[in-house]
């Protein structure tokens, strides 16, 4: 039983990120742009958050500057998606290696510590939540599983909830889905594309913010070079096997978060039957799948009608 | 990659790639003075470490072979509208046929050893790309998530194979065992020297020839072949050729073939021609400059050369920057790349409207 609880607890804590990167994705792709910038937005966010966080002794200091970051990397991407008519897949490319390249060498010449920044204090983290009624929950492994985790998981799951309603219940969620099936149809209805889609980027952005935030913050306790290290390909890869649906994004997340968690207390079992599975196969499960379903041959994922393609406004 | 129309064909095809370049060199440099080193200084340094004595121009040769092949394969795909980012992959997987066949048939000569690798190095790049290939064609799915997918896949794999099967016995490095000397593709300093000619030590090989026929064949294939023909009228309208009778889904996975065989040479240059062995990781993102080679070049074999030139430079040069100014790391490489990739790439007509009304003026004169 304990073993199963610590299983869900370190997919809780895996997925965090991802989840928070998928539904950034979303906004960005139901707008029309692909989101292949998750990875560098992250990981612009997670170094800015660990700067901050250092300089000013604070990690809300460390989040503002994460979010920062995570928006103005995707304000470029937008830049270069929305009013340059560039293409999208390109850009993002670029952006992450910009990213990848440019954060170790800034890291290097302003803290002097190889690629990455000081190890931060507790008080710079965001660390586990005081427990209420520590007590009677250090009895029950259920409890621990709810409690006793730091504040951006539970932001995390607020965020879920709060990007459903966005998306399907509010006027913007409705325009955003609208610009990213049919701009033109948009346009013609008074809808301005540009706009919508900047502020799917920037909420895009800021999602990812906090995700880097949460992978420099809460999981590491410092900035180390390449630290995403594919976690946007991998909320990518979710939000297409979630078909572009915030929960189905989520459960996608948890998928890929349990396979990572199992895979650690796999290494070298004896499976009856299989025997040991190399703990390659573990980690290429989230790609496989997602290849899988693209394939079409567990249900099609239909990505929005208008992702990737320019909107140029007719006259 | 739509020409502009109002500039004049040199215009098009010389100055704005390399205005391009320079606002990507422009905003690393910012990035160096930011970094409180003197970007000039760097600059100087880093052409000297490229061209400036015979041993840095050889090594600068070394990484222009692979990053001409890889260069190749992106472009390939470009032809057929296609965004192979899977370059990286496909050479990893190329490695493998390579070593397989080192390992296996490691007692024939290098007559027939060597094409033999190269053989494995094509159809195991070619075999890695035609999944993708397959996929987009057979069942809509976009090629630029499967090949992500396929690079993870990849890299994956190799780490089990080269963890728990390939690697040398005793050994704690993920390696493979070294190739025996036949299956060394000869350095340029050995084949020149009893030319008389007395060349540095540098991982130069005979592969740069097959780099330079690639380019010639690439350019043969694309624009004098009805093979090339058919290509490229897909890219430029896939429903026209459909409609015209052209089998597209054909086209497309032959296209993606091809792409990951040119991938799978970069290994060849990479394994046989210098490290003669496997080791983990060893693609070192040679895949994804590909990616940044075929847009500066505008997928055509001329420009190709040139920027595969160009990054060949910048990695030398800029291996020897790192030594001189340990400030400026081997990422500060990977930086400029992705500038270069943004700005020839996404933003490529960035200055089309200014360059146009700028030349207007002069030309009216």
């Amino acid at each position: 039983m304990d073993m199963f609880f610590s299983v869900l607890d370190a997919t809780l804590r895996v997925s965090t990120p991802l989840v928070l990167a998928a539904l950034a994705g979303l906004f960005s792709e139901r707008s029309g742009i692909v989101d292949l910038a998750l990875e560098g937005k992250m990981l612009a966010a997670a170094f800015a958050s660990a700067c901050v966080a250092y300089l000013a002794h604070s990690p809300w200091a460390g989040l503002g500057a994460g979010i920062a970051a995570g928006v103005l990397v995707a304000l470029l991407h937008g830049g270069v998606s929305i009013s340059y008519n560039g293409n999208q897949l390109i850009s993002a490319v670029a952006i992450n290696m910009m990213v990848s390249g440019v954060t170790p060498v800034l890291a290097l010449a302003w803290f002097q510590q190889g690629g990455r920044t000081p190890t931060l204090d507790d008080s710079e983290r965001f660390t586990a939540l005081p427990m209420p009624f520590a007590d009677a929950i250090e009895q029950s492994s259920a409890l621990k599983l709810i409690f006793g985790h730091n504040i951006l998981v539970y932001i995390a799951v607020a965020v879920i909830f709060v990007v459903s309603w966005v998306m399907y219940k509010s006027r913007f969620g409705l325009r955003l889905r609208a610009v990213g099936e049919n701009p033109h149809a948009a346009d013609a209805a008074g809808i301005s594309v540009k706009s919508v889609r900047y502020i799917a980027q920037a909420i895009s952005g800021a999602l990812c913010g906090v995700a880097g935030t949460y992978l420099a913050l809460a999981q590491t306790g410092a900035f180390i070079q390449d630290m995403t290290a594919g976690k946007g390909y991998l909320a990518l890869a979710a939000l297409i096997f979630g078909k572009w649906r915030p929960w189905a994004a989520v459960s996608g997340c948890l998928l890929f978060a349990f396979t990572d968690a199992i895979q650690i207390r796999l290494q070298g079992v004896e499976l009856p039957l299989i025997g040991s599975i190399p703990d390659a196969f573990i980690q290429a499960i989230p790609y496989v799948l997602t290849v899988v379903l693209l394939a079409g041959l567990m249900g099609r994922a239909v990505a929005p009608k208008a992702i990737g393609i320019p909107f140029v406004k007719s006259r | 990659m739509s020409q502009p129309a109002n500039l004049p064909r040199w215009a098009a095809l010389w100055l704005m790639p390399v205005l391009n370049l320079l606002a990507a060199l422009l905003v690393s440099g910012l990035v160096i003075a930011l970094i409180g080193e003197d970007p000039i200084e760097c600059l100087k340094l880093m052409i000297n470490g490229a061209f400036g004595y015979p041993e840095g121009i050889g090594y600068t040769l070394f990484y222009t072979t692979s990053f001409i092949f890889t260069g190749l394969a992106v472009a390939a795909a470009f032809h057929a509208g296609l965004f192979n980012i899977g370059g990286e992959g496909q050479m990893y997987l190329a490695g493998l046929g390579v070593t397989l066949v080192c390992l296996q048939f490691g007692g024939l000569p290098a007559w027939l050893l060597i094409p033999l690798a190269m053989l494995a190095a094509m159809v195991f790049g070619a075999g890695w790309a035609f999944i993708p290939a397959y996929l987009q064609a057979k069942r809509g799915s976009h090629i630029v998530v499967t090949t992500i997918m396929f690079n993870f896949i990849a890299s994956s794999l190799m780490t089990w194979l080269l963890v728990d099967k390939l690697r040398m016995p005793g050994s704690q490095t993920p390696a493979t065992v070294e190739f025996a000397k036949s299956a060394w593709v000869p350095m340029l300093h050995e084949l020149l020297a009893p030319l008389g000619f007395a060349l540095p030590n540098t991982p130069l090989n005979a592969t740069f020839f097959l780099a330079l026929l690639a380019l010639v064949l690439f350019y043969l294939a694309v624009w004098h072949s009805p093979q090339g023909f058919v290509t490229r009228t897909v890219g430029l309208n896939e429903k026209a050729a459909r409609y015209a009778g052209i089998p597209v889904d054909k086209v497309v996975i032959a296209v993606m073939c091809v792409s990951g065989a040119l991938a799978g040479l970069a290994a060849i240059n990479e394994l046989l021609g210098s490290t003669h062995r496997m080791n983990m990781g060893f693609t070192n993102g040679i895949g994804f400059v590909g990616i940044a080679v075929a847009l500066m070049g505008r997928n055509h074999p001329v420009g190709i050369l040139l920027s595969a030139l160009l990054f060949g430079a910048l990695t030398q040069g800029g291996l020897d920057l790192s030594f001189e100014k340990p400030a400026i790391t081997r990422e500060m490489i990977i930086f400029t790349q992705g500038l270069i990739i943004l700005f020839c790439g996404a933003l490529e007509n960035l200055f089309q409207t200014p360059l146009s009304i700028a030349l207007k003026r002069i030309l009216k004169k």
